[in-house]
């Protein structure tokens, strides 16, 4: 279970809630709301004041390397710092089955990662953001450069994933696939017209489950 | 011309520097012909190296005629400043605050007197042993070639942390400390950083002769002993210099991150900023 508590992200009045086990938080908003800033403050890839708790421990009690492992932060745009995907894998059944499950073969490990498309690249990223099972998903647009084909493997890797009890916190501007995958909703883009206001003012609307969220 | 030979040594005389100085005429007649306008610029950068030359001979001979260790030591620390706060100078992005003089400077504090410690103390072992003749020249070569190391090795890091942010961000993502998400990046640093000491240690003597080993063999100094002490300093600016250029990347990756492990860029300012 993930609580954060006066999480104070760039340009965004505090933000606090809870995401229970193997639940979807969808975070929505237009470009520049601060939905990449509040993945990356949940990464702990900035310094941000706040708290956040995981199964009871605060980031700050945890060592930066061993909460992103269990925080996985999935980048809109993946980077990569092998010449070809293999370094960034390890050699395990894994590997092979998410490959297999995003519809991408093993042979696309050797090829340079300038030469694959955009949105193989993308699920790449995906395989190698979830093989080593982390207990929360941080999911920039996962499947904004993706056909629909892709997307609904893409799609049905994260519904395995909440099965399994992985939190997801989830951008997308996909309004359909938002209601399809999403339990909570975060708005970031509401309050924001008065003057001086000091950033975007989030909500947090709960779905037909009905479980509040926001404290 | 009319210099007076002692121990081998032949002094020169004021006339001859005029003499030679004549020379400079001749940079000059080309500015002017070829309308290049650099006679100014010519004319201070000349009389710049005659004012600053001649002071730090004068210099030199007062502290070498005082033989006091606090004198020596004094000159040292000057030297130590001067070139730290080249390293500072010669980057692209420094560190903000404190870090962007402290990190050259502490690195060839520890660096310079750790060698010329070495040299002085151990292998060369003059009386008295803080004679400034034997500590100041080791010391401003072990200087010189130890900031061009570190200069360059900063400068690598911190250009190719900000080139490949995305990439060292995905891996501090997915879980590396810090040390293996800047891992390229350090290599690459401490390679540019030691290159070269390697490219001069396999051009001296026939590429170029080392300005020290020209020097002794002018002095009058049996060539074969002139070789034997440009190697030792050879060895030493080796060690120094991969000594230095190691330090100042670590440290270097240590003040690029914190400790979370995070990237911090926003530690680094663009000089267009200042």
């Amino acid at each position: 279970m993930l609580r954060v508590e006066h999480l104070a992200v760039r340009g965004l009045a505090p933000i606090s809630f809870e995401l229970p086990a193997g639940r979807c938080l969808v975070v929505e908003g237009p470009s520049g709301s601060g939905k990449t800033s509040l993945l990356r403050a949940l990464a702990d890839l900035d310094p941000v004041e706040g708290f956040i708790f995981l199964d009871g421990a605060e980031r700050r009690e945890v060592p930066g390397p061993e909460w992103r492992r269990l925080m996985r932060y999935a980048a809109s745009e993946p980077a990569w710092w092998g010449a070809t995907p293999r370094s960034h894998f390890a050699p395990d059944a894994e590997t092979d089955r998410l490959l297999a499950a995003l519809g991408l073969s093993r042979a696309m490990l050797d090829q340079p990662v300038a030469e694959l498309s955009t949105g193989e690249r993308q699920r790449l990223a995906l395989a190698r953001a979830v093989a080593d099972g982390p207990r929360i998903l941080l999911l920039d647009e996962p499947t904004a450069s993706l056909d629909a084909k892709s997307a609904a493997l893409v799609e049905a890797l994260i519904v395995g994933q909440l099965q399994a009890g992985v939190g997801v916190v989830l951008v997308t501007h996909d309004g359909a696939q938002a209601r399809r995958l999403g339990h909570f909703a975060l708005q970031l883009d509401n309050g924001t017209t008065g003057a001086g206001d000091p950033g975007h003012r989030p909500t947090l609307v709960t779905n037909a489950e009905g479980q509040s969220c926001q404290s | 011309m009319n210099g007076a030979i002692m121990n081998g040594y032949v002094a020169l005389s004021y006339l001859d520097l005029a003499i030679a100085a004549l020379l400079v005429l001749l940079n000059g007649a080309l500015s002017i012909v070829f309308r290049l306008g650099l006679e100014r610029t010519l004319l201070l950068a000349t009389v710049r190296m005659v004012v600053q030359l001649g002071a730090v001979g004068f210099v030199l001979k007062f502290i070498f005629a005082q033989t006091s260790p606090l004198w020596t030591l004094a000159l040292a620390l000057v030297m130590v400043a001067i070139a730290g706060r080249e390293v500072w100078a010669r980057q692209t992005t420094p560190f903000r605050g404190w870090w962007a003089y402290g990190l050259g400077t502490a690195t060839l504090l520890f660096v310079g007197t750790l060698a010329t410690g070495f040299a002085v103390g151990l292998l060369i072992a003059p009386e008295p042993w803080y004679g400034p003749r034997f500590i100041l020249p080791i010391l401003g070569m072990m200087l010189g070639n130890t900031l061009t190391g570190v200069s360059l090795a900063l400068e690598t890091l911190t250009t190719i942390a900000r080139r490949e942010r995305a990439a060292i961000e995905a891996r501090i993502a997915l879980g590396s400390p810090r040390m293996e998400a800047l891992s390229g990046a350090m290599r690459q640093a401490m390679k540019t950083g030691t290159l070269p000491i390697i490219n001069a240690m396999a051009a001296a003597g026939i590429v170029s002769l080392p300005g020290m080993m020209t020097g002794q063999i002018l002095a009058g100094i049996d060539p074969v002993e002139a070789t034997k002490y440009q190697l030792l300093i050879m060895f030493l600016l080796a060690g120094a210099t991969a000594l230095a250029v190691l330090l100042a990347t670590l440290a270097g990756v240590h003040l690029l991150t914190d400790e979370r492990h995070r990237l911090r860029l926003d530690r680094l300012h663009l000089r267009s900023d200042l």
